[in-house]
């Protein structure tokens, strides 16, 4: 029982921690926190079954597809709900627009996909039994996803922009960044990883429209817990998120365990809203 | 009676329905109502408060159940439907404090998704918890006594609750609870200068809008005879909250009509029923982004009247003697070896400091000297490392900026902090809030005590813009001022609290010469009555004309205190701050 909980447990772990990635990655350069983080998971796992399953394309073609379509999917989301509400963030109207663009996203697919789980494909057709391919998928794209970010933000110039994006907009733009196309390449990137998230974790959550609010929900708990725009802390969160609600699973059963992992994030925000790794709120007067 | 008359337009019209004698009218006009009843407490928390509650479904759900299952027999002996509604009301009283706390630490996006994350846990529970809930199979709802019990008889229950919430609802919008809730949205430092306390306040909220949901749960049981999980999905929490958003923030009227609307629209297209969720989220969208203000923006014609453009501030000093009354006592207000750092910096080295009733002080340096850190430490936002501060003969406990309106201690802001969406008289009668002694009952059901209340703030705050020259514009949404203005508005706001001590954070910043002149003769005239005034600025000719004493600081330390004639001459003053 023990392994299965661990692959289980660490495989949506790296889920939750692929989404809560997204949310940063929209974040650092936006200052936003976008509901559509969960629904780019979802899409990931619908767009993979309809180019591999329902259109037949082979796996890589079929994953190239589903990054592409989900980038576009954050770029409309930038141009539609982010920059518009971007002027005045503080009356944190983007909770509204991008909550928006989520349920937008939610209901067309139901109405256009299905409204009912939808298989997902084998991939690689690899491992059997707690070394299937559907536990370490996920956790393989994840460090492939962190390895991949670390050497963008460590060792190249658009990285190194973003960074300066996020650590201080004004004097980023004074120095002569674009910002605006940062930005946008900020929400593209966030799509590729919140697809990669719903594709490597498709044969686990299946091709299913109501992925979105959960994943939206799971995959923000690291965020939150891990501090604002902070990977790792998202990454470590992910995981031990994953693991104790697998393991809740297995020990009371399903329902108790969202109930034991809600009451658990509630009372960790309550008394450190600003997250595990998080900085204390800037001055108010 | 202006303001009444849509009101009692869609009353009237909603009594004559039964008229048509269609059945299926009655069951979509009674939904309505039943909907309102909760939209109408949910308001308060969205509309007025500015709390991003998405997730009330599930207090529908709570109240739902309670009031099923209490009914039922399944669990234990069937209650009358309404005491068990009553349980059931109670029962969403309590979630919603659940639900609602996280508000009191958490912001926005956060509290947005604990919600969100609770009106799940509730679908799950009412699916797993099968003995009592009947699981997917469902139980059936509590059915009404006669009359009650035909369609047209509940309709006219569920709209009677309807027009009674709608009453309760607008008298706690109309009391300075309403008036208090807008601030903490839009201005929360603003609130707190006040003296208003955000948990005491949402709580209370929480509470009625939780009752209220789950009443309304208990009625959407019996409309729908029998009830699943299925029936509180996402979609209705989304429409409870868009019919705000549409109807506009801080109004009634306007989430009344965004609540009909909603709830009409599927049916007259009834084509697009199943598109209704689509439809709702692209509302949301165009709302956020187009008419941001909602129904109640437009309908609003007052807002757009121009403002006359020659208008001046002209302060009547002659209003201040009934407004502040006599000071019998001098207290003294001082501050001993307080020592504030940020980090490395020690932005207040050391600092000793006396402030008297009925005189003014400057505190005057140059930028970074530690003058606003010194406003903020009395005033409570910053904590000192060091030091100690006493009030008369009581020591001034560091911190807690919320209790300092009681202790008579009153202040403005550098850049003024306004509540943009409310009159200016409204802006102004928030300083009063501290005042009211009626209770948050006696507000709902607009009590003869809490009218009276409400008729000497609603003075004492005209009073205060007669005070300082701002009369005229008692009536115009403050967003609409200008910057000089709003300065003016900010002393109004601090002036009905009634001070021992004000503290005013360069007041004169960005007022031309000849409304700085007349806010040198107003804080003049406010010292006169037995006030102290801190005065924080640098318009050093102002300091000098009006000022009784004058501690100038540098980099944390006191340079120089004396009188004004001294100061200008110290030697050390000139050099760092005046210039020869």
């Amino acid at each position: 029982m023990l392994a299965s909980i661990l692959a289980s447990g660490l495989a949506v772990g790296a889920v939750y921690a692929l989404i809560g990635i997204t949310y940063n990655t929209m974040y650092l350069t936006s200052r936003v926190m976008s509901f559509t983080a969960g629904q780019l998971g979802m899409l990931g796992g619908v767009f993979g079954s309809l180019f591999v399953l329902r259109l037949g394309l082979p796996v890589l073609p079929g994953l190239l597809a589903t990054l592409l379509a989900c980038a576009l999917v954050g770029v409309v989301t930038e141009v539609v709900a982010v920059r518009p509400v971007l002027k005045s963030l503080d009356q944190h109207l983007y909770v509204l627009s991008t909550l928006a663009v989520a349920l937008l996203i939610q209901h067309a697919t139901a109405l256009e996909w299905s409204t009912e789980p939808q298989p997902f494909p084998r991939l690689l057709g690899l491992g059997a039994g707690i070394w299937d391919e559907k536990y370490w998928l996920p956790v393989a794209a994840c460090i492939a996803t962190i390895i991949g970010l670390e050497y963008l933000y460590r060792r190249t110039l658009v990285g190194r922009a973003f960074v300066a994006i996020a650590e201080d907009n004004f004097a980023a733009r004074a120095l002569g960044l674009p910002e605006r196309n940062l930005r946008i390449a900020s929400y593209a990137l966030a799509g590729a990883v919140g697809a990669l998230a719903g594709f490597a974790g498709g044969q686990l959550l299946l091709a299913f429209f109501a992925n979105g609010p959960l994943l939206n929900f799971y995959g923000f708990i690291p965020v939150a817990l891990g501090g604002l725009g902070n990977n790792r802390g998202a990454v470590i969160g992910g995981f031990l998120l994953g693991l104790f609600q697998q393991a809740a699973n297995f020990m009371v059963g399903g329902i108790f365990s969202s109930v034991a992992v809600f009451t658990l994030f509630i009372i960790v925000l309550l008394i450190r809203p600003q997250g595990m790794f998080g900085a204390p709120a800037a001055r108010r007067v | 009676m202006a303001r009444l008359w849509p009101y009692l337009a869609i009353l009237a019209l909603a009594l004559l329905l039964p008229l048509t004698g269609n059945e299926y009218w009655a069951l979509i006009a009674t939904r309505m109502a039943i909907y309102w009843v909760l939209i109408s407490g949910l308001n308060l928390v969205v509309g007025f408060a500015g709390q991003l509650a998405i997730g009330y479904v599930a207090l529908l759900a709570i109240g739902a159940y309670t009031a099923s299952v209490l009914t039922a027999g399944t669990v234990m002996e069937p209650l009358p439907a309404f005491v068990a509604l009553g349980l059931a009301a109670l029962a969403g009283a309590a979630a919603g404090v659940v639900v609602g706390l996280p508000a009191l630490r958490l912001r926005t996006f956060y509290f947005a998704m604990t919600t969100l994350g609770f009106a799940t846990i509730v679908t799950q529970i009412t699916l797993a918890w099968q003995d009592v809930t009947g699981g997917g199979i469902g139980i059936p709802g509590p059915s009404m006594p006669a009359p009650m019990d035909t369609a047209w008889g509940f309709y006219y229950l569920c709209l009677g609750l309807g027009a009674v919430c709608t009453w309760a609802t607008a008298n706690i919008g109309a009391s300075r609870f309403g008036r208090a809730l807008v601030a903490i949205r839009d201005s929360e430092v603003a609130a707190e200068a006040s003296g208003i306390a955000k948990p005491r306040l949402l709580v209370m909220v929480f509470i009625l809008a939780g009752a209220l949901a789950a009443f309304a749960g208990g009625l959407f049981a019996t409309l729908q005879t029998y009830i699943t999980p299925d029936a509180f999905t996402f979609d209705l929490s989304l429409l409870f909250f868009i019919a705000i958003l549409i109807g506009g923030r801080g109004s009634i009227l306007g989430p009344l009509l965004g609540t009909i609307l909603l709830t009409l629209l599927p049916e007259v297209a009834a084509p697009l029923a199943a598109w209704s969720t689509f439809l709702y989220a692209a509302l949301l969208l165009v709302i956020v982004l187009a008419i941001p203000g909602g129904i109640a923006a437009l309908l609003d014609r007052n807002s757009r009247k121009p403002l006359p453009e020659d208008r001046a501030i002209q302060p009547r000093p002659e209003a201040l003697a009934p407004l502040l009354g006599e000071r019998a006592e001098r207290k003294l207000l001082s501050l001993r070896g307080i020592v504030l750092a940020f980090g490395g910096v020690r932005a207040i080295d050391g600092l000793d400091l006396d402030l008297r009733q009925g005189e003014v002080h400057g505190l005057i340096g140059p930028n970074g000297s530690g003058k606003t850190t010194t406003l903020n430490v009395i005033s409570g936002y910053y904590r000192p490392q060091a030091g100690s501060m006493t009030l008369g003969d009581a020591p001034l406990p560091p911190g807690h900026p919320v209790g300092r309106a009681a202790r008579g201690i009153a202040r403005t802001f550098q850049t003024p902090r306004l509540i943009g969406e409310a009159t200016v008289l409204e802006n102004v009668m928030i300083g009063a809030t501290i005042e009211g002694r009626a209770g948050f009952l006696e507000a709902l059901l607009s009590l003869p005590r809490q009218r009276a209340e409400e008729r000497a703030m609603a003075a004492q705050a005209r009073l205060a813009l007669e005070a300082v020259g701002l009369a005229g514009l008692a009536g115009v949404r403050a967003d609409r001022l200008q910057h000089s203005e709003l300065r003016f508005m900010e002393i109004a706001r601090a002036l009905v609290l009634r001070p021992e001590f004000l503290m005013l954070d360069e007041p004169a910043a960005g007022l031309s010469a000849e409304e700085i002149r007349r806010l040198g003769a107003l804080i003049r005239a406010v010292s006169r009555q037995g006030v102290g005034v801190l005065l924080v600025e640098h318009h050093a000719d102002l300091i000098f004309d009006i000022c009784d004493q004058v501690t100038v600081l540098n980099l944390g330390k006191v340079l120089a205190a004396g009188m004004p004639a001294e100061i200008r001459t110290h030697k050390e003053v000139v050099s760092a701050y005046l210039g020869a």
